[in-house]
């Protein structure tokens, strides 16, 4: 009961945050899509049904088109992020050091695609165009942390270390 | 008017028109697989390009507008070497499965390839394999038969005003799904099927229930029992090969019979029920202020659209059930009595146009006690499938009746089969309702033909009437926005989901275009012309029904069985 009324509340107040990022773009079409989708996904965290809904209303879109629509971009999400979520630069200077290695590695070992969240809700990943930080590629972050120069190997430790906290703090 | 240069050849074209278009007029072939008559085109697929003098580049000559002095060639190497390839690269990520596909010889991917002569694999498949969509209970979506021609999207969009799916993703990950992805069955699809009859390949079809149709007949527990829609008996010989427009009631009706089921029911007659209780309904709704414009409720895939689009104007809705679904409820529960059958033991099948049926006899409104008043619904497609399986002929089978006490029907109810034809029939019936006296002409012109919107605007007897007629989801939106923006002129409105009504219904042969979906209308009007029952107020079996049974039009009986409501629908639309 209690955990059904704070998702309620949290859905009207997302609700009406969305509103309020939708007045700013009043009698928008199609053309303002792809900010409002920022916008909302900047202050949400990530793509709702309910706010694809919402969106398509005040746009007069459909949800499929939508949904197509950011499903062509890589930076669109539609699941909220996970506890650690990894971001991954595919950037030219990462290309070159071996990201496309990383992005498999990480796909396989959380069996995650990017934009997708574990189901027990505790990796999500991201790719990105570039982090600006070229000189320490490859590079991923998580949660905001960057690693410079990461190999498979690395990674998989990265991943094995977040795990760990995780059996940690479940038996405390 | 100017000229433009064609293979060396002059040929004359118009302004504004498309290459495709002139060169189709003179004869000359092109294939294509995205485009499609009455839709924007796309320019997806370039299986349709052709060289022009002095541009770099082949253009598609389905989008590409002719212009005065242009030199074109239709079958230079380098086109018949693009088309070639384009066809290659689809095949390249496309199953070998024609054997076993639904579409065979039907299908515009193998019919290209066959007319091409490719005769091997020579690029390597790229895309990861995908599901099938095997959710909703009418349409079956197998994204690895897709060609990503994008059909379906816009037929959806443009022609339905659903817009239940869409291109989603991109590169090797692209494919056409619903928002979030979602199985069609929560989807906001209404069930329509028009997207199966726009795709070129294998990609979409019906739910089949051949197989649950097949064991039952062979389970002597079981009574099997069958209906038919108005516009099969009109179609069901494009199956086999004759040409639009000829009537086989007769032969089906044997056909049926011959294949094993016990008694074959005629839907026309609940067409004929459904104008006497729509009719009451219509003149209680004016007596007594109730929702007007009434809103015609035979069509399933409408029906879903107005749940999720328009829940606002529900209470416009007409609570009577469909025809089929009268008819159902009529079988399990009258005729088991009469018959003394226990309902559970009867298989109730239908043959319909349809493919919103199937959906439609699954809802929870539709049977009594956990028991379906339909069991299964087969598209006409199917039954020419089923008729195939079993060996049986229409083309030399002598013709027979339909069953007593549901087989008898007057041409309005057959006329439902058309858009306009449900309207039609009811203004024949309230002319005697409202003046006592019949029409003297039946014929009914503004309400017939193809037009997307019809209207009718009369004097019966003192009364000012005012009734609109739309086919295609797109169309009825045009209507219910003005309605919900206080058009007051209009009493009775009918919507039909499919363009052309029942005779251009998703369910039909592969193939369906307009001029066939006219061939199938001009057999139902020439019926109306030739026989001499016409309006559903005398059909005998109907009143006999009554009498019987039923009591009276909206009585207790009828509210009981034939009589339902409509709730708001949520889905992500
Ligand atoms: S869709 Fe066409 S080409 Fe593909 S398997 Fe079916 S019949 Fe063959
Ligand atoms: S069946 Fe009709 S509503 Fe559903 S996807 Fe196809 S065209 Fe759209
Ligand atoms: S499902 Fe059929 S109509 Fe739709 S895009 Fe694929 S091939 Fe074209
Ligand atoms: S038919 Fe012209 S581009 Fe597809």
């Amino acid at each position: 009961m209690g955990t059904a009324t704070t998702e309620k509340t949290k859905g009207a107040e997302g609700a009406e945050a969305i509103r309020a990022i939708l007045e700013a773009h009043p009698g928008a079409g199609r053309d303002a899509l792809i900010p409002v989708l920022q916008e909302v996904q900047e202050q949400q965290g990530f793509l709702s049904k309910e706010a694809v809904v919402q969106i398509g209303r005040h746009l007069k879109l459909p949800a499929s088109k939508i949904y197509g629509v950011a499903t062509f971009y890589n930076q669109f999400r539609f699941q909220p992020k996970g506890k650690y979520h990894i971001m991954l630069c595919r950037g030219t200077a990462c290309h070159v050091k071996g990201s496309q290695r990383l992005l498999s590695s990480i796909v396989k070992l959380l069996n995650l695609q990017p934009g997708q969240t574990s189901r027990d809700r505790l990796f999500s990943l991201e790719v990105v165009a570039c982090m600006g930080a070229c000189g320490l590629a490859p590079v991923v972050s998580v949660n905001g942390e960057f690693y410079a120069k990461v190999t498979p190997r690395k990674l998989a430790e990265m991943i094995q270390e977040c795990r760990q906290k995780e059996r940690g703090d479940v038996s405390n | 008017m100017f000229e433009i240069e064609v293979d060396g050849r002059k040929i004359q074209a118009n302004e504004g028109e498309t290459i495709l278009t002139v060169l189709r007029r003179e004869g000359v072939q092109v294939p294509t697989l995205c485009f499609m008559e009455g839709l924007l085109p796309s320019g997806a697929c370039r299986m349709c390009v052709v060289e022009a003098e002095g541009m770099p580049a082949l253009v598609p000559s389905c989008s590409y507008p002719a212009a005065a002095g242009m030199k074109l060639k239709t079958r230079s190497p380098k086109v018949l070497a693009a088309r070639r390839t384009v066809l290659e690269l689809l095949m390249a990520n496309h199953p070998d499965d024609c054997l076993y596909c639904s579409r065979s010889g039907k299908c515009d991917l193998q019919n290209l390839s066959q007319e091409m002569g490719i005769r091997g694999r020579r690029f390597p498949a790229t895309r990861t394999p995908q599901d099938a969509d095997v959710s909703s209970p009418s349409i079956v979506r197998d994204p690895e038969k897709c060609v990503l021609c994008g059909k379906c999207v816009r037929v959806c969009e443009e022609i339905q005003g659903v817009s239940a799916i869409d291109f989603v993703g991109r590169g090797s990950r692209a494919h056409v799904g619903t928002a979030f992805d979602q199985g069609l069955n929560v989807s906001s699809c209404v069930n329509c099927g028009q997207c199966i009859l726009a795709c070129p390949t294998g990609a979409l079809a019906e739910r089949s229930y051949i197989d649950q149709v097949i064991a039952a007949l062979a389970d002597p527990s079981k009574t099997v029992v069958v209906q038919h829609a108005p516009a099969v008996s009109v179609t069901l010989a494009e199956e086999f090969g004759v040409k639009p427009g000829k009537d086989v009631d007769g032969q089906m009706v044997a056909a049926l019979r011959r294949v094993g089921f016990k008694r074959v029911f005629d839907t026309s007659f609940t067409a004929d029920l459904t104008i006497m209780e729509e009719g009451s309904e219509l003149v209680h709704r004016v007596q007594t202020g109730g929702a007007l414009p009434m809103l015609t409720s035979c069509s399933p895939g409408w029906i879903k659209f107005i749940e999720q689009f328009y829940p606002d104007l529900l209470p416009n809705v007409s609570t009577c059930k469909s025809p089929q679904q009268m008819m159902g409820a009529l079988i399990k529960s009258f005729w088991a009595e009469r018959e003394k059958i226990d309902p559970a033991s009867i298989v109730s099948v239908s043959i319909m146009p349809c493919t919103a049926k199937k959906f439609e006899c699954s809802r929870e409104e539709m049977g009594r006690g956990g028991v379906a008043d339909v069991d299964y619904v087969l598209t006409t497609r199917e039954l020419g499938q089923l008729l195939r399986i079993f060996g049986v002929d229409v083309a030399t089978i002598a013709p027979e009746t339909a069953d007593t006490p549901f087989g008898e029907r007057t041409t309005a109810g057959k006329i439902f089969g058309a858009s306009g034809g449900v309207m039609e029939a009811a203004v024949r019936t309230a002319h005697v309702l409202i003046t006592g006296q019949e029409m003297g002409d039946l014929k009914i012109q503004p309400l017939r033909g193809q037009k997307g919107i019809k209207e009718l605007h009369a004097k019966i007897g003192d009364l000012e009437v005012g009734a609109a007629v739309a086919s295609g989801l797109a169309n009825a939106r045009k209507l219910l926005d003005e309605v919900r923006a206080g058009r007051k002129d209009l009493q009775f409105i009918e919507i039909m989901t499919c363009p052309g009504g029942c005779v251009g219904g998703g369910g039909q042969p592969i193939g369906t275009d307009q001029a066939k979906v006219r061939a199938r209308m001009g057999a139902l009007y020439q019926i109306d012309r030739d026989e001499a029952s016409r309006v559903s107020h005398k059909n005998q079996h109907v009143q006999r029904l009554y009498q019987e049974f039923l009591g009276k039009p909206l009585g207790e009986k009828s509210h009981h069985l034939l009589h339902t409501h409509y709730q708001k629908r949520e889905v992500l639309i």
